[in-house]
């Protein structure tokens, strides 16, 4: 809200107005967008168990722009000698700001010979997707990338 | 109809890692309700995806209905001997799918 | 890819006729992108394929046949092309032979029939040949059989150019088609033309406008739709984008138009199923 516009407002406009405009503030922190950040953090805690993921070796690879957010291709690899010993046990993919954040979970054994997966997924909007890899060794590996979902002018 | 298409190799040399496609015809549905009647419709998705190599599994997925429409999936395997892969697709109203396909190691 | 996109918002469509023509359309830093290779095939003679209007990742989606998931709807036509059905306990197969034997229809309809003296499009022409031939019911239009055997037909002519007949019997029907190209329709008050002339290769809001040369490629996958769909359809869907009330899939309007805009798509390869946004 403008400082010109609050100035306008006689005293009983503006308590209603600034009441209204921090009930605003608190659905959107404590409402709806914060839970959106909230269930990702928390299903990421979940899927951890508290540990924190470390970035690299997991490579997660889905277009800049995706031209219609129903079908958006992605492709994850895991860097893993993928040995009985030595191997990625899981691949999850999370959007966020999705109506469901969770969206997949990939489980490769050392027979995969490698942790790649290609799939295509749903995004409700822009974005950022994270995928979380999951090693043998009990740790955890995370890549994150940003999705432009367009809205179109022709839906038709 | 003829729901899924796999693409697995026919031959392969002992170790090698070869790429598999699949994709299945499947509206992947949300819960939500009919545009016009306001009814609520089920939610109907894949949730279960599996790959076997002479019956045992070496990928198994969780899905959620982040997953596509006419989910695709492309992953690798190890290959070690002959044998017949088995691809199993479940979804919420119990039905499953399944497609099968030969590969020889030479 | 394409470099920075404007948006317009929501203002410019609620805005009124020509000043949302004049206001809606945004020059985008990018132009028509693909490997060189794929130009030289979707682009013939100046005209350019919708494909070469998509971004990489849709066009390699429909580059490789096991990746289209349209070819979903073309192994359900072959299944349906060997099926006997109807009264009459015919397949499609026992008059035509193998589906490949199709080859080259795709590419030259909708034409002028002779029998209903109006123009006849290939989804007519099976039905025609299901009520007929098969005495069988008529399928829906896009309903998945109808898709199929449709898909299936366009399959077999792929890399065929597009080659439409507009002389003859067929030519007052061409040029209907062509009125109803360049006629004002709806609350926006736009034509074809406006989007697909005018200004192909800006954006709208956010969508990248391609020529409007769809002869070639439907069915087409759309990712929006999340399955195949008919080209009639997508008439259904401009239409309505600029609040005119759409006309009925296989109405004479749609027939007619189609084959408008499958002659301006003549010369271009047959890539059916597309894949599009």
């Amino acid at each position: 809200m403008s400082k010109t516009r609050i100035e306008v407002l006689d005293r009983r406009e503006f308590l209603v107005a600034s009441g209204a405009a921090v009930a605003t503030l608190t659905a959107l922190t404590s409402g709806a967008l914060a839970r959106e950040m909230k269930d990702a953090n928390k299903l990421l805690q979940e899927l951890t168990g508290g540990a924190k993921p470390t970035e690299g070796k997991v490579k997660l690879e889905m277009p800049e722009i995706a031209e219609n957010g129903a079908t958006v291709p992605v492709k994850i690899s895991v860097d893993s000698p993928m040995t009985d010993k030595d191997y990625c046990e899981s691949v999850t993919i999370i959007a966020p700001k999705n109506p469901t954040v969770y969206v997949a979970t990939f489980k490769f054994t050392p027979d995969s010979g490698k942790a790649w997966v290609s799939t295509r997924m749903r995004l409700a909007q822009t974005q950022e997707v994270w995928a979380l890899a999951k090693m043998s060794d009990g740790s955890f590996r995370i890549a994150k990338t940003n999705v432009k979902v367009t809205i179109g002018g022709c839906g038709g | 109809m003829g729901k899924a298409r796999v693409k697995v190799p026919k031959k392969a040399k002992k170790g090698e890692i070869i790429t598999i496609k699949t994709l299945i015809k499947h509206k992947m549905q949300r819960a939500t309700k009919d545009k016009k009647t306001g009814k609520p419709i089920k939610r109907n998705i894949i949730h279960t995806f599996e790959a076997k190599f002479n019956g045992k599994p070496f990928l198994t997925a969780e899905w959620d209905t982040g997953i596509s429409a006419n989910p695709y999936t492309a992953f690798t395997h190890r290959v070690s001997e002959s044998g017949e892969y088995e691809f199993v697709w479940k979804d919420d109203a119990g039905q499953t799918y399944t497609a099968k396909a030969r590969i020889e190691v030479a | 890819m394409f470099g920075t996109r404007y948006r317009m918002g929501g203002v410019a469509f609620t805005a009124l006729g020509a000043l949302a023509v004049a206001g809606v359309f945004t020059l985008g830093a990018g132009s028509a992108s693909a490997c060189e290779e794929c130009k030289g095939k979707f682009e013939v003679d100046g005209k350019k394929s919708g494909y070469l209007y998509s971004n990489p990742s849709t066009q390699a989606m429909e580059d490789d046949d096991f990746d289209n998931p349209g070819m979903l709807w073309v192994e359900k036509g072959r299944k349906l092309w060997a099926k006997k059905d109807g009264k009459a306990n015919k397949s499609c197969q026992d008059c035509h032979g193998a589906p490949e034997k199709m080859r080259g229809v795709y590419p030259v309809y909708p034409k002028y029939d002779p029998k209903t003296k109006k123009l006849i499009n290939i989804e007519q022409r099976i039905n025609r040949c299901r009520t007929e031939k098969m005495q069988a019911k008529p399928w829906k239009w896009d309903k998945d059989n109808l898709l199929g055997v449709t898909a299936l037909i366009g399959y077999v002519s792929r890399g065929l150019p597009v080659n439409v007949k507009i002389d003859g019997p067929a030519k007052p029907f061409f040029e209907k088609g062509k009125a109803f190209y360049y006629q004002r329709r709806g609350q926006l008050d736009m034509a074809c033309k406006h989007c697909h002339e005018d200004n192909a290769g800006k954006y709208i809001r956010a969508d990248f406008i391609s020529e409007g040369r769809g002869g070639g490629n439907f069915p087409t996958y759309r990712l929006k739709w999340q399955k195949l769909g008919s080209l009639h359809r997508r008439f259904k869907g401009c239409n309505k984008q600029v609040r005119a009330k759409p006309y009925k899939q296989g109405a004479d309007e749609y027939v007619n138009l189609e084959l408008f805009v499958k002659w301006r798509t003549n010369g271009l390869p047959v890539e059916v199923p597309g894949v599009r946004r």
